[in-house]
């Protein structure tokens, strides 16, 4: 097989990603009235208007809004990411992924392709968020909608590994109720989307360091200074590390053959 | 007349590009640290700290840019320093607890707020004689001498009035009554307007200056911030005349007013407890003190940004800048 083989393939996935979301609008919408819900009721109520203490890659005080933002662009990326590895796990038994591994394109392409299409679909609705957020007061600089796009497609990919490799592996996580209780709740409160690691550190050693230990914690610095033009070495390489560990374990646990779930009975 | 026209914007264009290849600096005193911090306006780093009086407050610069004038409250007394050697040359008889202070367009009178004495005192900066004290209400603060020289106008923080002094006789002519504590006082340009400040009040009354009287009082509101933490204290208007920036105190804020329409455009967040201000020799920014988180905001007047916050010493005061 040639490399045009798998840009068909690919190109198909993401194809086919794109008209589902065309004919998903209301999901799109949900998935935007979360992440606004936090950043204008949570973070109205939190009351920083005397300002958020200056921390690196911010210049001078900021709001809240203005802290949160890069943490809820990463929400939606979380959300998104969960959900879809959650479906494609049960599409393995009973829906399109199992036609489409069928084909004979290794298994690996088919899925990094499929992550690669999901990230790309959430990043419409990132951008939509930043948007809004940008009327309501929150505004990074321009250049930095652009440098923020390779960290988000980065993140996106992290994200969707991250959870394609939980659901497949971990039975119990059968539903969204779950994932959401065990997986999506504890990485984003034990990160520095909400507050800043230093005021976690002040409370809690231990909780410090477990959200130091958090990618999602890495990912969101990354996004965060992409988004004010500055490259945070460090969560780049955490993340990227992260990536790609996640990807070849979700790769190697997404074996059709060794189905952790039985296809519910239809009648 | 079209040349006519355009000659002020060229040469506030050549300003600003001499100005910008130039070190501008921004002297900073430092009340509880008795410093001066020294600040680079090109690369926005403190370049030197300078050892002053005690409890530095106002501070002020000659016309020339040579001299800086230094309230030492503590010290009791209006130091002044050589901007050269960066040394200090004399030490003014400024009367007790000098806060606030103007220099008068001949650049030798220096009119003083003695804020225990509730005296104005006047003092010549070439013979370091005083020339006059003048009584005025209790606890005197804000200090503007207007453009033409005519008026010097003090602020009392308990009669919470605006005394106007005529510079010719040095006598007490007039009192204007204003808001609870007025703490600043600002000349517009043409010295027809005086804008003044009143912290406790929360208000900033712009007082025609031919006639004495209150033509306009503003009211500052800012979406989650109590109004008791609504203090108006610096008054800084723009150049072009299009803005009055007014400091907000422990409200963190720097309102943005219109000077045509007097509604405020917008409110800046900057470091804690904003205090005075001052703009960059372009034009270009203005700076503010913040007393409690230490350090000086950038504004940037064009877009209405702040674009950073800069660690000085500990509360900083007064703020005046050279090209």
């Amino acid at each position: 097989m040639n490399i045009a083989t798998y840009l068909h393939a690919f190109n198909g996935v993401v194809k086919r990603e794109f008209w589902r979301f065309i004919q998903q609008r209301s999901r799109f919408l949900s998935a935007l009235v979360r992440p606004l819900l936090w950043l204008v009721v949570f973070a109205a109520g939190f009351r920083a208007a005397l300002g958020v203490a200056i921390i690196p890659p911010y210049q001078t005080y900021i709001t809240y809004e203005t802290y949160i933002a890069p943490g809820l662009c990463c929400m939606i990326l979380l959300f998104n990411g969960m959900q879809s590895s959650l479906s494609m796990v049960y599409d393995r038994e009973m829906g399109s992924m199992k036609v489409l591994l069928m084909s004979p394109i290794s298994r690996a392409w088919l899925l990094i392709s499929k992550l690669v299409a999901i990230a790309l679909i959430s990043l419409l609705q990132v951008y939509a968020f930043i948007g809004i957020a940008w009327v309501a007061g929150v505004e990074p600089p321009v250049l930095g909608l652009l440098a923020v796009l390779p960290a988000l497609l980065l993140v996106a990919v992290m994200l969707g590994a991250i959870g394609l490799f939980l659901s497949a592996r971990i039975k119990q996580l059968e539903n969204f109720a779950g994932v959401m209780n065990f997986v999506i709740f504890p990485m984003f409160f034990l990160s520095s989307a909400l507050y800043p690691l230093w005021k976690m550190r002040e409370s809690s050693e231990w909780l410090y360091w477990i959200c130091q230990y958090n990618p999602f914690t890495h990912a969101v610095e990354l996004v965060r200074f992409a988004l004010y033009l500055e490259l945070n070495g460090q969560a780049l390489a955490i993340t990227a590390g992260a990536t790609a560990l996640f990807t070849v374990l979700a790769v190697i646990s997404f074996n059709p053959e060794k189905s952790v779930r039985a296809a519910p009975v239809r009648k | 007349m079209k040349f006519r026209a355009l000659a002020p914007s060229l040469i506030a264009a050549a300003l600003t590009v001499s100005s910008y290849a130039q070190a501008g600096l921004a002297y900073i005193s430092n009340e509880k640290d008795d410093t001066l911090s020294v600040l680079d306006l090109n690369t926005w780093q403190v370049i030197d700290t300078i050892d002053v009086g005690e409890r530095p407050r106002g501070i002020i610069l000659s016309k020339d840019g040579s001299k800086l004038y230094i309230c030492a409250s503590d010290s009791d007394t209006v130091q002044v320093m050589d901007l050269a050697t960066r040394k200090i040359i004399a030490n003014l008889p400024s009367g007790a607890d000098p806060e606030q202070f103007s220099l008068h367009p001949d650049d030798r009178k220096l009119y003083i707020s003695n804020e225990d004495d509730a005296l104005v005192t006047v003092v010549d900066t070439q013979t370091h004689e005083v020339l006059a004290q003048i009584e005025v209400g209790v606890e005197p603060e804000g200090m503007a001498v207007s453009p033409d020289g005519k008026w010097a106008v003090n602020t009392s923080e308990t009669t919470n009035m605006l005394h106007w002094i005529d510079t010719e006789t040095h006598e007490l002519v007039d009192n204007t009554l204003v808001d609870q504590r007025p703490r600043h006082v600002e000349f517009r340009e043409d010295g027809q307007l005086l804008w003044a400040s009143s912290e406790i009040g929360g208000t900033v009354s712009v007082v025609d200056v031919p006639s004495r009287q209150i033509i306009k009082k503003l009211n500052f509101e800012i979406k989650g911030i109590h109004p008791d933490k609504i203090q108006p204290v610096g008054v800084k208007l723009s150049a072009d005349g299009k803005y009055a920036f007014v400091a907000l105190g422990p409200a963190n804020h720097v309102a943005v007013v219109d000077t045509k329409s007097y509604e405020v455009v917008d409110y800046l967040l900057v470091g804690r407890r904003v205090w005075h201000m001052e703009f960059t020799p372009d034009n270009q920014y203005l700076l503010t003190t913040n007393g409690i988180s230490g350090d000086v905001s950038v504004i940037n007047v064009a877009d209405l940004k702040v674009e950073r916050s800069i660690k000085v010493g500990r509360y900083p005061w007064g703020v005046v800048t050279t090209p």
